[in-house]
C-alpha cells in the first residue's frame, strides 16, 4: 500500500512520455484509453463503492459530448465556459435521474437508468432543431492550446489525471466510506443517521459530472458527435470495462478500459462481430473471474513463494 | 379533430397496448418469480419476429403459413429461453443479482449479432396473414383487420394467463414463489422446475409478442432496444412483478403513444417519461404493485 503513490506517479510519467516516441496511432489509442479510463472510474464510483448498477451512463457521456458540440462549436462559447456548462449539465441530468432512480431497489435502479439513458439518446435523435438529429455535428473546434495531436494528448492526460485524483479523494473521503456503508447495509447506515438516498444521489451527481467531462473529451477527440454516442451499448461497454478491470479495486476500471479498447482495436480488424466478442468476454469474466483482472492480480499475490503484505 | 380520428387512435392504442402486454407479461412473470431482470427479453422478442419472418417465407420447399410460423416461433423462442436458463442463468442464482443482470446483457449483445449474421442489417418485413391485410367496417370507422385481431389475441392471452396463474396448481406455485420463494423449497416443491418453466413461459411470451408484432413493424437487428425500454417502463408503472399491472401499464402506454403521436408528436417521448416520473413520485411501487414488494 505504501508504495502505491510512487507506482502511480511512475505510471503517469510513462504516459506523459508516450507522444515523445510513439507513432500516431499509438497516441490516438492512448488518448481514447485515457478518456474511457476516466469514464469507467466515474461509473465505478457508483458501481464499486455504491453498488448502484447504472445502465444509462452513455447518457451523461452524450450530454458532455453534445454540450461541446452545441455550445462550443455551434454557438462559439469560449472553452472555459463550455467546460463549466458540461459540468453543470451532466450534474443536473445525473441529479434528476438519480433522484428518481434511488427510490427503487437495485434491480429497478438498473431498469430506470437504462430507460433514462435511452431518453437522452432519443433527445439527441429526435430534437433535430438543437441536435441536428442523425446528422450530428462535424468538425468540432478544439481549444487553441490543444490543436496538435501531442498537445491534445497532454490536455486529455492532464484532465484525466486530475479527474482520477478527485475521484480517488472522493472514494477515500468520509463520504466515500459512507457510500460503501450504504451498499453493504443500507438499513444499518440509516440507523446510524445516514440519509441513504441523499448519499446515493450525490454519488450519481459526481459520477455524472466526470462521465460528462469524459464525453466532452471524446467529442473533441473525434471532432464529431452523433446520437449513437448515447446509445445503450455505450453504457454496457463502460460497465464491462469496469467489471473486466475489477469493480472492487480503484484502478481496476483503468486496466479494464485499456484492455478492452486494445482488444476492440485488434479484433475489429478481423471481424465485424465485436459485440459477440464483448458478450463472450463478459460471460467468461462473470463465471471465471468475478473480481475482474484486478482480482486475478490480487489472487496471484497470495500464491506461495510470494510475500504477503 | 373528429370522432372517427379519436376512435381510430383509441383502437390503435388498445391494439399496440395489448401487443406490448404480451411481451411485458413475460418480463414481469420472470421478474416476479426469479427476481431476475432479463435484459435479453427484448432480444427474445426480436428472435420471435425474425423466426416468424423466415418461417412465413417457407422452409424446405414448404409454403409458409403465418399461423404455423407464429406457433413455431413462440415454441422456438421458449426453448431458446430454456436453454439460456439451464446453461447459463441457473449457475448464477446464488450470486449477487448484478451478475445475472450482466449475463443477460451479454446475451443482448450476442443475440443482436446473431440476428445481424443470419438476417442481415437490411430492413425486412412480414406480410399480413391472408384475409387480414384489409380493413373491417366497424360502423363508424374502417379499421385494419390485423390490428383488431391483435387486440383480441391480447385479450385471449390475458385470459389464458389469468386461468394459468389463478386456477392451476402450477399457477398457485408460481404465485407463491412471487410472494416468498424461500418457502417453496421448504414445502418440498421442485424449485428448479418452477424456475425453468417460468423462464420458458416468459421467453415464449416474448417470442409470441415478436411474431405477432412482425407484420406491423420493420425488422432490424436493433429493434430490441425500443421494446425493452418500453417494457421496463410498463413494468415500473404497472407494479413490479404484477401481471395486471403490466396489462394496465401496457394499455396506458399504448393509448398515450397513439394519441400523442397525432396531437402532440413533438413531445411524445417526453410525455412517457413524465408519466413515469409522476408514478415514481406518487407510487414508487407502481400502480398495481404492493409497497415493499420488491
Amino acid at each position: 500500500m505504501r508504495r502505491r503513490p510512487l507506482g502511480v506517479a511512475l505510471f503517469v510519467v510513462l504516459l506523459a512520455l508516450v507522444p515523445q516516441f510513439a507513432e500516431r496511432w499509438v497516441i490516438d489509442l492512448f488518448t481514447e484509453i485515457l478518456i474511457y479510463a476516466l469514464f469507467a472510474l466515474a461509473l465505478n464510483l457508483m458501481v464499486g463503492s455504491g453498488g448502484l448498477i447504472s445502465f444509462g451512463h452513455a447518457g451523461y457521456f452524450g450530454i458532455g459530448a453534445y454540450a461541446v458540440a452545441i455550445l462550443g462549436t455551434k454557438l462559439g462559447w469560449p472553452f472555459p465556459i463550455v467546460f463549466v456548462a458540461v459540468v453543470l449539465l451532466s450534474a443536473a441530468a445525473a441529479g434528476i435521474i438519480g433522484f428518481f432512480s434511488v427510490r427503487l431497489s437495485s434491480i429497478f435502479l438498473s431498469m430506470l437508468t437504462l430507460a433514462f439513458g435511452q431518453f437522452i439518446w432519443a433527445l439527441a435523435h429526435e430534437w433535430k432543431s438543437v441536435t441536428n438529429g442523425d446528422d450530428g455535428f462535424l468538425n468540432l473546434a478544439r481549444p487553441e492550446f490543444a490543436l496538435t495531436r501531442p498537445s491534445f494528448y497532454y490536455f486529455v492526460l492532464g484532465t484525466v489525471v486530475a479527474g482520477a485524483g478527485i475521484l480517488w479523494l472522493v472514494v477515500h473521503s468520509p463520504f466515500g466510506r459512507i457510500l460503501v456503508s450504504t451498499r453493504e447495509n443500507p438499513l444499518r447506515a440509516e440507523f446510524m443517521g445516514v440519509d441513504v438516498k441523499r448519499v446515493q444521489v450525490i454519488a450519481f451527481v459526481i459520477s455524472g459530472i466526470f462521465s460528462g467531462i469524459a464525453g466532452a473529451l471524446f467529442a473533441l477527440f473525434n471532432r464529431s458527435v452523433f446520437p449513437a454516442i448515447a446509445w445503450w451499448s455505450g453504457s454496457a461497454e463502460v460497465l464491462i470495462m469496469t467489471i473486466l478491470g475489477g469493480m472492487h479495486s480503484f484502478f481496476g476500471p483503468v486496466l479494464g478500459a485499456g484492455v478492452l479498447l486494445f482488444l476492440e482495436r485488434e479484433i475489429t480488424q478481423y471481424t465485424q462481430y465485436w459485440p459477440t466478442v464483448l458478450g463472450l468476454i463478459l460471460v467468461v469474466v462473470l463465471f471465471a473471474f468475478p473480481d475482474g483482472l484486478a482480482g486475478v492480480t490480487k489472487l496471484a499475490r497470495l500464491l506461495p513463494g510470494r510475500k504477503k503484505r | 379533430m373528429n370522432a372517427a380520428l379519436i376512435i381510430t387512435q383509441f383502437l390503435n392504442g388498445i391494439s399496440s397496448g395489448m401487443n406490448l402486454f404480451i411481451i411485458a407479461a413475460g418480463l414481469t412473470i420472470v421478474l416476479g418469480v426469479l427476481r431476475i431482470l432479463n435484459f435479453a427479453h427484448g432480444a427474445l422478442y426480436m428472435m420471435g419476429a425474425y423466426i416468424c419472418f423466415s418461417l412465413t417465407r417457407g422452409i424446405m420447399g414448404m409454403t409458409g403459413n403465418f399461423w404455423l410460423a407464429v406457433a413455431a416461433a413462440t415454441l422456438a423462442v421458449g426453448i431458446l429461453g430454456l436453454v439460456v436458463e439451464r446453461v447459463f442463468l441457473r449457475f448464477l442464482y446464488g450470486r449477487d443479482h448484478t451478475y445475472q443482470l450482466l449475463l443477460t446483457f451479454a446475451l443482448v449483445l450476442i443475440f443482436g449479432d446473431i440476428a445481424r449474421f443470419v438476417w442481415g442489417s437490411n430492413v425486412l418485413s412480414v406480410p399480413f396473414p391472408p384475409g387480414m391485410n384489409g380493413a373491417t367496417n366497424l360502423g363508424i370507422v374502417q379499421y385494419p383487420t390485423y390490428r383488431i385481431f391483435l387486440s383480441l389475441a391480447g385479450v385471449t392471452i390475458a385470459a389464458g394467463l389469468w386461468y394459468l396463474t389463478q386456477k392451476t396448481r402450477w399457477g398457485r406455485q408460481i404465485r407463491a414463489a412471487t410472494q416468498d420463494r424461500e418457502m417453496l423449497a421448504a414445502l418440498g416443491l421442485n424449485v428448479p422446475f418452477i424456475y425453468a418453466s417460468v423462464f420458458f413461459l416468459g421467453s415464449a411470451l416474448a417470442g409470441l409478442g415478436g411474431a405477432l408484432h412482425a407484420p406491423t413493424v420493420s425488422l432490424v437487428p436493433w429493434m430490441d432496444a425500443g421494446v425493452i425500454v418500453t417494457c421496463f417502463i410498463i413494468v415500473i408503472i404497472g407494479g413490479l412483478g404484477s401481471l395486471w399491472g403490466a396489462l394496465l401499464g401496457a394499455l396506458i402506454l399504448g393509448l398515450l403513444d397513439a394519441f400523442s403521436s397525432v396531437f402532440i408528436p413533438e413531445i411524445k417521448i417526453a410525455l412517457i417519461y413524465l408519466l413515469l416520473m409522476t408514478v415514481l413520485v406518487v407510487r414508487p411501487w407502481g400502480l398495481l404493485g404492493r409497497p415493499g414488494s420488491l
